[in-house]
């Protein structure tokens, strides 16, 4: 993969939740070491779209800031441009570090938070041009501020304005415009769309595609939404409990979901379509990550799960378009 | 849809807000009924006054909003001018409310078990042993597995699902004929949420409980709703059965919401866009309040305001009212 713009081999992250020194010497009770990813293997292409689903607390988001380098994988490497940027083998010091992520920025979830509300817009837009090149004069700033905030669809002359004077998807292309400054090659999102309604959520995920066509961006697109995914992503993964189960391109995936979990999953979404049809309820939940099953971490709520399941990890594997993490797939009982 | 007497009738509601600028009206005139066993499904974006209109059913709204105007019955009682001390009796009685999110709806300090009996004994007249056994049927009947050992559990030691099963059956306690549900699944994951969707149809089903369900996902609508009503800027623009404000909507404010709908069946190269977003209560447009966004204004769309009148399947709110539904596919 040596075309790939972004490859994560066997990356993981692990949080230590244990409780106090002293507590656990006092009760005996060993460390908790929280799972958070649990080796992933990613590549993303020039102007790719790779979507990321999956439920709370399946590891999405800590991917997302593994990419990004706000949290330090725990194993694995990240290579972004066949650069490595984390790992044993990356480049110490933070000015390195800095130099590597110029091409990647992200976009978070809640414009009302991720927007400092005592700046201006121009001044928010243009921090990311600032922090990068600190000699830019302020009529240069002002250029490009203007040129940004146009991109996204907003006036140049918003910029005097403040974050307060605008509605969540005017913020939401805000943030937008403020990744864009460093003409980023990728940008990861984390639920990009989830704080907005849904008539927004169409006119910024419009602006997403237009963006990609015009600029090439690739986007890792991170979102519980599996709609939403369906709509934007050009291959999807699917993460259960700090794993990928099932990563294909996204019209395999929702045309022919071969892991259970996803098909579990594509069950469950309420759609349009669906009026008037009885609903198959899904059974359980998502264990427990501190202590999750051994084996194969589905098998408790899967139909299919047989004593290999029970004992054995399965690892993802090729099944046609798609790679799929399923001992029964791999077995052809699926 | 169904011909039996409305088991709740609100009629002309007017929720108004008074402010140091004047006063805001955040629901104008507000009408619509719910038959027993049946499910009203209440949308529209942040703001559009949804929400509002659910609280002041269960007369919860916070002051100094008020209901300003209008009436709203419940099996022929009329209720929006009960006292508190009533109103109060009548939640949970006849009214249960499930909120958005489980973990405020319950009391940390206290197992489920006790606030199970509590709300019981307050309706009922059981004993506290009696009151127990109850909580615990209620609890196996929203499907929470050892009911019997659970029950003794605090808040903290249930999962974010289960949470919502609990606050279910705490407002399923006295066996109530409404159920007014707002985003009830939002804050949930996909396969909880199709839980909580499977469990209140059980009810509206078996029980002939009425459920308003207020939501901004339409995918949740179209699955459980019998009947829906769209609302935009404080006031119901479209109402009618599900599959046809789905599928043959005809208010344009509707036709371009169900447009900007990604769907997991269908490949869309653009999603529908509506550009622009809700009025502020502040700034609510003269005429139509949608005029402004909509593409198929007319010049007297700024002028006059449309009542809702009967558009085909529908009910809409439109001067110039979509023939059928572009951008949607027919079933």
């Amino acid at each position: 993969m040596t075309a790939a713009l972004l490859d994560l081999s066997d990356v993981a992250r692990y949080f230590d939740v244990s409780p106090p020194w002293l507590t656990r010497t006092l009760e005996r009770r060993p460390r908790t070491i929280l799972k958070a990813v649990d080796g992933v293997d990613l590549a993303l292409a020039r102007g790719e779209t790779l979507g990321l689903v999956g439920e709370s607390g399946c590891g999405k988001s800590t991917v997302a800031r593994l990419i990004v380098g706000l949290h330090a994988p725990t194993r694995g490497t990240i290579r972004y441009q066949g650069q490595v940027l984390s790992g044993p083998a990356a480049p110490p010091g933070a000015r390195a570090q800095r130099r590597l992520r110029r091409g990647m920025q992200m976009i978070f979830q809640d414009p009302y938070a991720s927007l400092n509300p005592r700046w201006r817009v121009r001044d928010i837009v243009v921090e990311p041009i600032r922090a990068e090149a600190p000699g830019t004069g302020g009529a240069d700033l002002d250029r490009r501020a203007a040129a940004l905030l146009e991109q996204v669809g907003l006036a140049g002359a918003d910029g005097v304005k403040y974050p307060h004077q605008f509605s969540g998807g005017q913020r939401q292309r805000i943030s937008i415009a403020r990744a864009l400054s460093t003409e980023p090659q990728l940008l990861v999102c984390d639920e990009p769309t989830s704080a907005l309604d849904v008539s927004v959520q169409a006119q910024v995920l419009n602006l997403m595609r237009d963006l990609q066509r015009r600029l090439g961006l690739a986007y890792v697109f991170i979102s519980h939404n599996l709609a939403v995914v369906h709509h934007i992503a050009d291959r999807v993964g699917v993460m259960y409990l700090g794993r990928i189960v099932e990563l294909a391109p996204a019209r395999t995936l929702f045309g022919v979901p071969r892991h259970p979990y996803t098909r579990m999953l594509l069950d469950a979404v309420p759609d349009l379509e669906m009026t008037g049809k009885a609903r198959v309820a899904v059974a359980g939940e998502v264990p427990n990550p501190l202590d999750p099953p051994a084996g194969c971490a589905f098998h408790p709520r899967c139909p299919h799960a047989n004593e290999r399941c029970r004992r054995e990890r399965p690892v993802l594997r090729d099944a046609g378009a798609a790679a799929v993490a399923c001992h029964a797939v791999e077995e052809g009982r699926l | 849809m169904t011909q039996t007497t409305p088991l709740l009738d609100v009629r002309g509601l007017r929720v108004e807000f008074p402010t140091r600028r004047g006063t805001l009206t955040a629901v104008h005139d507000v009408s619509f009924a719910i038959a027993p066993g049946e499910v009203l499904g209440v949308v529209g974006e942040s703001g559009a006054g949804k929400s509002l209109t659910g609280a002041a059913i269960i007369g919860l709204i916070d002051p100094p909003g008020r209901i300003a105007a209008g009436e709203i019955h419940l099996a022929g009682r009329r209720i929006d001018n009960l006292p508190d001390e009533a109103m109060r009796k009548l939640r949970g009685r006849e009214i249960g409310a499930v909120f958005q999110d489980p973990l405020t709806s319950l009391n940390p300090l206290y197992t489920i078990g006790r606030q199970l009996t509590e709300t019981i004994r307050t309706h009922l007249p059981l004993s506290e042993s009696a009151a127990r056994a109850r909580a615990v049927e209620l609890l196996d009947e929203v499907g929470i597995p050892a009911a019997g050992r659970r029950v003794d559990h605090y808040p903290h030691q249930f999962s974010g699902g289960m949470r919502q099963r609990v606050v279910i059956a705490l407002a399923l306690a006295a066996k109530p004929r409404l159920i007014v549900a707002d985003e009830p699944t939002t804050a949930l994951d996909v396969s909880i949420q199709s839980q909580i969707i499977a469990l209140l149809q059980g009810l509206a089903r078996e029980h002939g409980t009425a459920i308003m369900l207020v939501t901004h996902d339409m995918g949740v609508i179209a699955e459980m709703a019998d009947r829906v009503a769209v609302m935009y800027a404080g006031r119901i623009v479209e109402i009618g059965p599900v599959a046809d404000v789905v599928h043959r909507a005809r208010h344009p404010y509707t036709v371009g919401l169900m447009g900007s709908i990604p769907s997991i069946v269908e490949d869309r190269e653009r999603l529908a866009q509506i550009d622009g977003a809700m009025p502020r209560l502040t700034a609510i447009p003269s005429g139509c309040a949608f005029h402004p966004r909509c593409p198929r204004r007319l010049p007297r769309c700024a002028e006059a305001r449309p009542e809702l009148s009967p558009q085909g399947a529908t009910r809409a709110a439109c001067w110039n009212p979509a023939a059928a539904a572009p951008g949607v596919t027919a079933p």
